[in-house]
């Protein structure tokens, strides 16, 4: 049983973590630091701007998948895979 | 060959496909017809995941709404794409472990409760209903302006071919013409953004092009020129708490959607479930990146190509006339210097939200009035690209409407057939009997949704906003403390979903009194400058606190409740449990 309390404790915090990640992508840098971030400039976009419209997605479409291949391991180190 | 022509043929091959592939999956049991026999790859589970959300206006209006928006339309952008990564982390592979058939299922069994069951089966069929009587007007409208039918004669060739494919094949049908439906409309929607980003920056790729050309700085310097603010200047049409809002909103409304969630139900273990999300939002990501690139280069190109020419100049080019024929582009010369003004404000004034064309808006001195709908359906005729490519993009948007009102009424029907009738009402039900009823309600369900494709409820566009509300208020909550909170149970559950329910629909009922009531003006205008779109959050809260509670008041779940959440926690199981 504390092994499964470990899996699901392992899974919690990585969940915490990436949470924290797509939290500042979207809500921190593409809405409330959005005005100070657009007087940096990536290529032709304002980095605030460019965060809100694209930066954004692209990193969530990370998170999903590093979190698969992430449990992947876990769901293996704690004998919980299929 | 013309356009016509082409958009006949192109629509025609498209529909034969997804009847072939309707009728090559059809379905002679319950778990075929509502999780597709389990047996989907995470691969096409993802492909089908995009076609069955993306919608009607993903395809044709977002981009459009974003050109208008510049950076507030990063609601949309942010808010319907960072769902996914709720869904993902939070609820697709625990929902998959517990392996049922919808969504009320696993809100009844997990709060040991029929009242549960009963309330969340009804927050699924008016979220989807709400949806799909959209859904077959976007495909009347296509109809009816490529193929100059009327949008009756439209509604009803539309409902026609999904009921074939959906009540024939179910979930297994449904999944096949959505992996197929995806690769319509993305290849509908990359053909002509390619082009126009090669046309005006010479790089083909829309969202390089978007990010390293100077195209946007160009945009900004003109849109100043001309009177407006900056495209990429931040809160103009909204206050920053009202985009935080909005944006957690479509967020948490995206993951409590319940024809997406039961997407997640159709692969084979919890690891293709979490594979599976990943690709869906990769192909998602794919239009939706592309649509913030199409919304700045359409803004450049129309207001480039109209501003400061005489009249019969832009009447001379041959889509400004075509959609001036719609009244989708009109213009007024107000000034009467004989040319055309781009500037702030509205070129006509409303009359009951619509433009009234026979009344200029003297307040302004923008001479144009372009509809929102316009962008994507124009750029390839101003990409002057082949007759074919414009036939694509009405066969693309066909197959967004038509693949997301499938998989809203599936979401429907299984609600209805199998949480109502067969768990509540007739649990004695034969497998044949079942499957029977499931029939049976899609087949009315899209009777139904034809029924308001050809005469729309009024209120379509303004509860599309509460559809997300809802999903937000009370789904998500009750899935998401099922899975995470083991201590919840019944009372908490029931006395949450009720409060951020009747929260959020009070709250919207007021702040869109007029639309919705046909009041004068709304009771209140906004909750602390949070609109009705963003005010779904609120409702989400008060579920959180007032379940949480509430299940401390009273007495703990069930020993065997207990074990069931320990039991969605781990993925091993699954796979045995589709072989039932």
């Amino acid at each position: 049983m504390s092994n499964l309390e470990g899996y699901w404790k392992a899974n919690t915090s990585l969940i915490r973590n990436l949470l924290i990640v797509w939290a500042l992508v979207s809500y921190v840098f593409g809405i409330l630091l959005v005005e100070p971030l657009n007087g940096i400039r990536l290529g032709g976009l304002p980095l605030g701007f460019w965060f809100a419209q694209q930066g954004s997605i692209y990193v969530f479409v990370i998170l999903i998948f590093y979190y698969a291949w992430k449990m992947d391991q876990l769901d293996r180190h704690y004998g919980v895979h299929e | 060959m013309s356009v016509e022509a082409w958009t006949y043929l192109l629509v025609g091959i498209t529909f034969a496909l997804y009847i072939y592939i309707g009728y090559a999956s059809r379905v002679r049991e319950t778990a075929g017809f509502y999780v597709a026999g389990r047996g989907v790859p995470a691969i096409a589970n993802g492909a089908a995941t995009a076609a069955d959300w993306m919608s009607a206006a993903s395809f044709i209006s977002m981009a459009g709404l974003i050109s208008f928006m510049g950076y507030d339309g990063a609601v949309y952008l942010m808010g319907w794409t960072g769902g996914y990564v709720l869904l993902a982390l939070l609820l697709a592979p625990y929902l998959r472990k517990y392996g049922k058939y919808t969504v009320p299922d696993f809100i009844g069994d997990r709060y040991y409760s029929h009242t549960a069951r009963a309330v969340a089966a009804i927050a699924t069929i008016f979220i989807s209903l709400t949806y799909v009587a959209g859904q077959m007007r976007g495909v009347g409208i296509v109809f009816s302006r490529f193929l100059q039918v009327d949008i009756a004669t439209g509604v009803i060739i539309g409902v026609a071919v999904v009921a074939f494919f959906a009540v024939l094949g179910g979930m297994k049908g449904i999944t096949w013409t959505q992996v197929a439906q995806y690769s319509v409309l993305i290849i509908a929607y990359l053909i002509p953004a390619i082009a126009i980003a090669n046309v005006l920056t010479g790089n083909p790729v829309p969202q390089l092009a978007f990010t390293f050309s100077d195209l946007v700085s160009r945009l900004n310097q003109i849109q100043v020129d001309l009177g407006f603010t900056e495209y990429t200047k931040p809160f103009q049409g909204k206050p920053m708490i009202d985009i935080l809002a909005i944006t957690l909103a479509l967020m948490v409304g995206t993951a409590g959607l319940p024809h997406v969630i039961i997407r997640f139900y159709t692969v084979p273990d919890v690891r293709s479930a979490r594979y599976s999300a990943g690709w869906a939002l990769l192909f998602i990501a794919l239009l939706y990146t592309t649509a913030p690139a199409v919304a700045a280069f359409a803004r450049y190109n129309l207001i480039s190509t109209l501003h400061g020419k005489t009249l019969e100049e832009v009447r001379q080019i041959d889509w400004v006339a075509k959609w001036e024929k719609t009244k989708l582009l009109a213009f007024v010369d107000k000034d009467g210097d004989g040319k055309v003004t781009v500037a702030p404000g509205r070129a006509f004034a409303l009359k009951g939200g619509r433009p009234d064309f026979n009344t200029p808006d003297e307040k302004s001195r923008n001479e144009v009035h372009i509809d929102n709908d316009i962008i994507v359906l124009s750029t390839p005729e101003v990409a002057k690209l082949a007759p074919w490519v414009i036939a694509l993009v009405a066969a693309g948007g066909l197959a967004a409407a038509l693949s997301t009102a499938a998989g809203l009424l599936l979401a429907m029907s299984s609600a209805i057939s199998h949480d109502i009738y067969y768990r509540i009402f007739r649990p004695n039900a034969t497998e044949a009997q079942r499957l029977l009823a499931g029939r049976i309600v899609i087949l009315l369900a899209v009777v139904l949704a034809g029924y308001f494709g050809v005469n729309p409820p009024g209120f379509v566009a303004q509860v599309v906003a509460f559809a997300f509300g809802l999903a937000a208020a009370s789904l998500f909550p009750a899935i998401l403390l099922g899975i995470f909170d083991k201590r919840m149970n019944r009372e908490g559950a029931i006395a949450g979903i009720l409060v951020g329910l009747i929260f959020t629909a009070v709250m919207i009922g007021m702040m869109r009194a007029p639309q919705i009531f046909g009041a004068p003006a709304p009771v209140i205008p906004n909750l602390f400058g949070i609109s009705a779109e963003g005010v779904g959050v609120i409702g989400m809260i008060l579920n959180f606190v007032v379940a949480y509670l509430v299940s401390r008041a009273t007495p703990p779940p069930p020993e065997h409740i207990q074990h069931l959440v320990e039991e969605i926690r781990i993925p091993k199981g699954a796979g045995q449990a589709a072989e039932h």
